[in-house]
């Protein structure tokens, strides 16, 4: 733990705490149908054009139930539209290494991880899609499924913030303003960049390369529009890579610039949906508050995750293998201990899922952070959206567990929490645990589930754990060692990431409707605080039960018994 | 019955409690708590399991798991036993006032006939004579009697009831002393207040709160959280080769669901309406108490519950030309059988002016003028002296139309401080003022500014002048006052508050009130009251003490927040517990976990024993704060929070380890594994 | 039914409209701007040896002889794959991890001449995540300096000196870690740049 690692722990943070605020404003605009931006001379005419072509009257908003079917409907498209792509790659153009179609398995694990911002790959990506698939089937969801996600986020929000309201938006307008006013400029810029550190952006067909030792094979080298892609993978916090290593390929993630910037994308959106949230329910000290228990919560995993790869591996280090630079199994030497650890953190805190080192090789500690940053929900800081509705299903929880020992009825931001509201926030809760606990304690007795073991023993137990965290979660980073392209799991992971996310966005729309049609009581005295650092310790506290209560005893059979095992014993897998 | 708090372990409510526990093992009644249903599933389990051990588990470890898992569901009942059990004893000794009471019904043709009261309905018209028992709750529709209550309210003295106007209600179960009248009966027999509030008081109907559904849903969840968990743990075993028997499994889940607060959830309810009734406060539902504790507004009437109900003469403003002395002298002669609070509070005023007590008996040619609605004026005439003292427009006309000046000024002043000004004549000679003042009770506005911190206004509802209103809401610290206030005003003002979001207290008694009582969200009705105004109201305060609202939402609000408090307590233990069992549940399989093993539990089987038992007796040991409540403290919210959290939350997460250390300390000394 | 089709029409429309905005548009311009401004980068960094392309700075290649810096050890495909990049994705644990790097440790140690009980770097005997990493720690580049200037039969100090000016820092002083990168090092040492 050297102190080029604190320093980059502090810019890092820096340039959150002052990319919120901007980032914040900017989002109130996008997410509100007659905000004015400084794009609108160029991009409103576009806006127009969408909503005459679709037929659809931006003034007119919907209710929470009619804007669930508006999102089900566009994400049913979406995946029959990429699982055509992907099923006749072999027909279409952009296919320069004549890669054959995908198995209707593999098609539908890979349309739905898409659409649902998981981004799982039980695919490596250089050596099974075409470039048409790479662009149209697999990036076109990068935008949509983040813009989803802030859709979902602003409607919460919205639910929140308005009162005795029967609407909660329109969420095709909600999802081409984000699209066009946030993720396509940002993403322009982001990708320009990435090509300055090394990123690839052509169409040639893969380069063999004479290498330079004779004895030496000749090299394929991957090529194709790399940079537009990894842009949107990281800003809208998808992670699917272009190619199988993710962001540990040299081409995807060139430098240790890139690679700060990589990260720092993926919580630029969720920390500003932070702002934006406190702005809409005119109270920013509350914004901040939870931007506050998200900080500290990052800061927990990141500083674990770091001491433990920095710690290394006492079994190679008895063999040998200098202790000094820690783990480097399955690391970068570019990026280093810190860099690695960063990354892993972050890309689970929030639902990214693009990985700079392999998390199955991490240590058992180290490993454990990003496991549990998935358990959490990943709501520090978040996917895009994600990150927020998640963290307010909590912010709920937590209100109504705890408000009622100021003597009053639990109320947020003047809004009684009635059972209703308790009951779907449960609900989304006890789905994902349901999702997770269920799929694991099936795969790890049944053959299908054992089949695809990379490892054995606890770490073994991790690796399945892992996959269905991942999915139900929505991150799509892995323990990479399972081979997760097998029937059984091609559909026991699909249909877990379905439950991940649309049976917590149905929930969390049903809440936002329930809120929003409420009466808001004037502040008092008397009111829960839901600013200061009381009510954030209160929601990490909340947060850590809530979430390591439920995955203890796994947690507990895999990577704590995998921990002690490796410092106190010779036992191998 | 009445004021009369059951000390909290009470012999006989205990001998009844321990045998209702027993009772309340029928799945029908633990079906109702999710929790305890399933802690009783398990205790089930458990002793089934005792059958089916897998080999290497004693069956001393099983066994005692087991009983201790039974023992986990009956403190769970005990403690809703013995609330309820508190508030049968309250309800028994209401009971009796009203067995076998007899009733003189007066039929169509005009006679009276003799039945029992519980054959009475509703219109029924009674006679009932001095000396006997009220037979149910009505209205007086003939004649005035003095009425013994002290069966309801505790209170000795007699109040007087009559037909008409807003002292014609009576309660069933009180006594006429004098007189006789005639009582329509308003309640059907099993509907009066006193079967209500048997019924209520009983838990018999009680019904779930709003607050306590949601957190039963809440605890509901978390039950099947922990479920999912420990199920799933059985297969995760299969995968690490570890066999986890069926007893080890149960005792992680019931340490894991939430059973302190699932065990304790009712009986804090039954014990907040119990504490109201001590309180000498009926409330219609638990819904109401509950909704005391959301209140935001409380509406104040000024006379009984800001001010004392009667003015005091507070200064003597002599006119010029006339000495203090001379004007107290006056006075006190005008006053000397005046029995009205006002006039002896004049005489003690004059005491103070060195004047020596007179009395009556020194002189007996004495005229004494008692006040009149017409004269507004009371007196003496004596010794040829014409004293008179009045409302000021009423000693005008007594001396001819014309004050001084700087009396006319007096009384213009008075009336701008809040008060109410007296003028002292002789003959046609004007000898100066007495300020009769409103006298705020003390304490008020230390009160009323805690009140401000939890984020509660008061409003003074008064029918004085705006100006009047005004300085005594200064002086008594109000937020804001109504004055002139109709009955219209207040309900409109109701309206109003709640429009804005506002939750509203408030207190009456006529039947004027009743659309106010009604539409405000807590409506306390005063028993003197009308019959109409209770009926609106969903609380009645049997002593008729309006500044008994502020007492009924600190109830509210110390209901609310000890649920709060156990469940933050209840959901924090369950860190350690988890350190006591999943460490015992692994180390057999991994023996290098033994560092996990934070508390050094002596045994696997000990650990797992211990923080079954501690999941029990934590129960047992936390009904008496269930029942009693957490201590209300009158803070504002961000300091209350800290605090419990503080108490409850960090208390929660950390009294659990040296809990469990010492019973497995125990366990070991005693060879219990 | 009539609100469903609506919203199905217009959301067939809006992936269409996205497809052509987002997967269309998108990447031509940033491919447009790219091939202008930074051909050699969006092209794959690739290095050319006498007109061939030899392989890409950014990539790992195989090299194996001793007068040769080595890579670090590549899961990618067969070894160094450039089109199936990854790593071994071994647990801490994992019986085939300690075997392979038990192994790895001796063979570092003989090639380079190091004393048994030599600490060896743990980039050298750790497969890295790519399969591709271009570059090797410092130590470890120091570490086998001695046998590559033995094998090439040129002084130490004279690789030495090219190791050094191989090392690159940290980006802006204090992101990533110092590394070098094997082959721009071994080209030069070649005298192919």
């Amino acid at each position: 733990m050297d102190i080029y690692g604190w320093v980059q722990l502090a810019i890092f943070l820096g340039l959150l705490l002052l990319a919120t605020r901007p980032m914040g404003l900017y989002l109130f605009r996008v997410l509100d149908p007659e905000g004015k931006t400084f794009l609108d001379p160029v991009l409103k005419p576009v806006e127009r054009i969408f909503y005459r072509l679709m037929g659809v009257d931006p003034a007119v908003e919907h209710d929470w139930k009619r804007y669930a079917v508006s999102l089900l409907a566009f994400s049913l498209v979406g995946t029959l539209f990429t699982y055509a792509i992907l099923r006749l790659q072999h027909l279409l153009p952009l296919n320069p290494q004549h890669l054959g179609p995908l198995s209707g398995d593999l098609a539908f694990n890979t349309s739905i991880s898409f659409i649902t911002n998981t981004n799982w790959q039980n695919y490596g990506g250089e050596s099974t899609m075409s470039y048409l698939s790479q662009m149209a089937a697999l990036a076109l969801h990068n935008f949509t499924s983040a813009a989803s996600g802030i859709a979902v986020a602003a409607v919460l929000v919205r639910g929140i913030a308005w009162h005795t309201a029967k609407t909660v938006g329109n969420f095709l307008v909600d999802l081409v303003r984000t699209t066009l006013y946030l993720l396509l400029p940002l993403s322009l810029v982001y990708a320009v960049f990435l090509v300055s550190q090394g990123t690839i952006q052509n169409f040639r067909p893969y380069v063999t390369a004479q290498t330079v030792e004779p004895a030496a094979a000749p090299q394929t080298i991957v090529q194709g529009p790399m940079a537009s892609q990894v842009a949107i993978k990281m800003l809208g916090t998808n992670g699917g890579g272009y190619t199988n290593a993710n962001a540990a390929h040299p081409y995807e993630n060139p430098t240790p610039l890139s690679n700060f910037v990589q990260i720092f994308s993926i919580f630029l959106i969720p920390g500003g949906l932070t702002f934006y949230l406190g702005r809409m329910v005119k109270n920013r000290k509350h914004g901040w508050s939870i931007w506050g228990a998200m900080a500290a919560l990052f800061l927990a995993g990141v500083l674990l995750c770091w001491w433990a790869e920095a710690a290394g591996n006492p079994r190679l280090h008895a063999l040998g293998v200098a202790s000094a630079s820690g783990n480097m199994e399955g690391k970068e030497v570019r990026f280093g201990i810190f860099d690695s650890a960063l990354f892993a953190t972050v890309t689970t805190d929030a639902s990214c899922g693009a990985v700079n080192t392999m998390h199955d090789s991490m240590t058992p500690l180290g490993g454990l952070v990003p496991l549990v940053n998935l358990h959490l929900g990943e709501v520090v800081f978040g996917g895009v959206g994600a990150g927020l509705y998640g963290m307010l299903v909590f912010v709920i929880l937590t209100v109504f567990l705890a408000g009622l020992m100021v003597g009053r009825t639990p109320e947020y931001l003047g809004k009684k929490i009635e059972s209703y509201d308790v009951k779907v926030s449960a609900l989304a809760v006890l789905l994902l645990i349901l999702d997770i606990m269920g799929f694991t304690a099936w795969a790890v007795v049944s053959k299908w589930g054992l089949a695809g073991l990379n490892n054995a023993g606890p770490h073994g137990f991790s690796e399945i754990l892992y996959a269905f965290s991942s999915a139900t979660a929505n991150n799509g980073s892995a323990f990479a060692g399972l081979s997760g392209d097998t029937p059984w799991y091609d559909t026991t992971l699909a249909v877990s990431m379905m439950i991940g996310r649309f049976f917590f966005i149905m929930p969390v729309l049903a809440l936002a409707g329930n809120m929003a049609k409420k009466k808001i009581l004037p502040e008092s005295g008397g009111s829960f605080p839901v600013a200061g650092p009381v009510f954030a310790i209160l929601l990490v506290g909340t947060i850590l039960i809530v979430g390591l209560l439920s995955f203890f005893p796994a947690l507990a059979v895999g990577p704590i018994v995998e921990h002690y095992l490796m410092i106190r014993s010779n036992a191998v897998f | 019955m009445a004021a009369k708090a059951h000390s909290l372990f009470e012999a006989a409510i205990l001998r009844q409690a321990v045998v209702a526990s027993f009772a309340k093992l029928h799945p029908r009644s633990l079906m109702k708590n999710p929790v305890m249903f399933v802690t009783g599933v398990g205790a089930l389990l458990t002793s089934v399991g005792l059958f089916f051990r897998p080999e290497g588990e004693p069956l001393g470890f099983g066994l005692q798991v087991a009983v201790w898992l039974w023992f986990t569901v009956l403190f769970a009942n005990f403690a809703e036993a013995m609330a309820e059990g508190r508030g049968k004893a309250q309800a028994d000794a209401l009971r009796k006032t009203r067995t076998r009471t007899m009733a003189n019904l007066l039929t169509k043709d005009g006679s009276l006939e003799k039945v029992l009261a519980e054959k009475l309905r509703k219109e029924d018209i009674v006679m009932v004579i001095a000396g006997e028992t009220i037979p149910g709750d009505g209205e007086v529709i003939e004649g005035v009697a003095s009425v013994d209550e002290s069966a309801i309210t505790g209170e000795s003295a007699p109040v007087i009831r009559e037909a008409g106007g807003d002292r014609s209600a009576v309660t069933g179960g009180t006594r006429v002393l004098s007189d006789r009248i005639k009582v329509r009966i308003t309640a059907n027999p099993g509907e009066s207040f006193l079967d209500r509030m048997i019924l209520l008081v009983e838990g018999a109907s009680r019904q779930k709160t709003p607050n306590e559904i949601a957190l039963t849903i809440l605890l509901s969840a978390l039950t099947i959280i922990f479920l999912v968990v420990v199920m799933t743990l059985k297969f995760f075993g299969i995968y690490s080769g570890v066999p986890f028997s069926v007893t080890v499994l149960v005792a992680l889940l019931v340490c894991l669901i939430p059973t302190t607060i699932g065990g304790l959830l009712s009986a804090i309810g039954i014990a907040g309406i119990d504490r109201l009734v001590q309180k000498n406060v009926l409330a219609m539902s638990g819904r109401a108490v509950e909704a005391a504790g959301d209140v935001n507004v409380l509406l104040l009437d000024k006379t009984g519950t800001i001010t004392l109900g009667d003015r005091q003469a507070a200064e003597f403003l002599p006119a010029r030309g006339v000495t203090v002395e001379e004007l107290a002298g006056s006075a006190q002669l005008a006053s000397l059988a005046d029995e009205t609070p006002e006039g002896r509070s004049i005489v003690v005023l004059a005491k103070r002016h060195g004047l020596r007590g007179r009395n009556l008996a020194e002189m007996p040619q004495a005229r004494f003028i008692a006040f009149s609605a017409q004269t507004r004026m009371s007196g003496v005439d004596a010794d040829g002296r014409h004293i008179r003292k009045g409302a000021a427009d009423a000693v005008r006309n007594f001396v001819g139309g014309q004050f001084p000046a700087d009396v006319e000024d007096a009384v213009t002043r008075i009336s701008f401080q809040g008060g109410t000004p007296l003028v002292v004549a002789e003959g046609r000679r004007v000898l100066g003022a007495i300020y009769l003042k409103d006298i705020v009770k003390g304490g008020l506005s230390d009160r009323f500014e805690r009140f401000r911190a939890m984020g509660i206004r008061t409003v003074m509802i008064t029918g004085d002048n705006p100006l009047t209103a005004a300085a005594i809401a200064r002086e008594a610290g109000v937020d804001d006052f109504l004055a002139e206030a109709t009955p219209t005003d207040k309900l409109a003002l109701i309206r109003k508050e709640q429009a804005a979001g506002y939750l509203v207290a408030m207190t009456g008694d006529g039947t004027n009130d009743a659309p106010a009582l009604a539409q405000a969200d807590v409506g306390v009705a005063m028993n003197t009251g009308t019959q109409a105004a209770k009926e609106a109201g969903n609380m009645v305060d049997l002593d008729s003490n309006p500044t008994k609202l502020i007492e009924i939402v600190e109830i509210g609000k110390q209901m609310l927040m000890t649920r709060g408090a156990l469940t933050t307590f209840s959901i924090a233990n369950d860190v350690a517990k988890y350190f006591a069992i999943l460490p015992a549940l692994l180390i057999g399989a991994f023996p290098v976990i033994g560092p996990l093993n934070i508390m050094r539990l002596a045994s696997p089987q000990s650990a797992i024993l211990s923080a079954v038992i501690f999941n029990a007796v934590i129960i047992i040991a936390l009904i008496p704060l269930a029942l009693r409540g957490v201590r209300f403290r009158p803070l504002g919210a961000g300091a209350l929070l800290l605090r419990n959290l503080l108490v409850y939350g960090l208390g929660g997460l950390l009294l659990p380890f040296p809990g469990i250390k010492l019973i497995d300390i125990a366990v070991n000394a005693f060879h219990l594994v | 039914m009539k609100v469903l089709i609506a919203e199905l029409r217009a959301s067939i429309v809006l992936t269409l409209l996205l497809a052509a905005v987002c997967c269309g548009i998108y990447p031509l311009i940033v491919w447009g701007i790219a091939q202008g401004v930074f051909p050699g980068r969006a092209n794959g960094s690739l290095v050319e040896v006498d007109g061939k392309v030899a392989g890409s700075s950014l990539l790992a290649q195989r090299f194996t002889g001793p007068k040769y810096f080595h890579p670090r050890p590549s899961a990618a495909g067969q070894g160094y794959d450039a089109a199936d990049s990854g790593g071994t994705n071994l647990g801490p644990t994992s019986k085939k991890l300690i075997g392979t790097v038990r192994e790895r440790v001796a063979a570092y140690r003989a090639e380079n001449g190091l004393l048994p009980d030599a600490r060896v770097p743990a980039d050298a005997v750790t497969s890295s995540a790519s399969g591709l990493d271009p570059d090797i720690s410092v130590g470890n580049a120091l570490l086998q300096a001695a046998r590559v200037a033995t094998a090439r039969g040129i002084p130490k100090e004279a690789v030495l000196k090219r190791v050094r000016a191989h090392t690159e820092g940290r980006d802006l002083g204090v992101l990533g870690e110092p590394r070098v990168n094997v082959l721009l090092l071994n080209l030069d040492l070649d005298g192919k740049m």
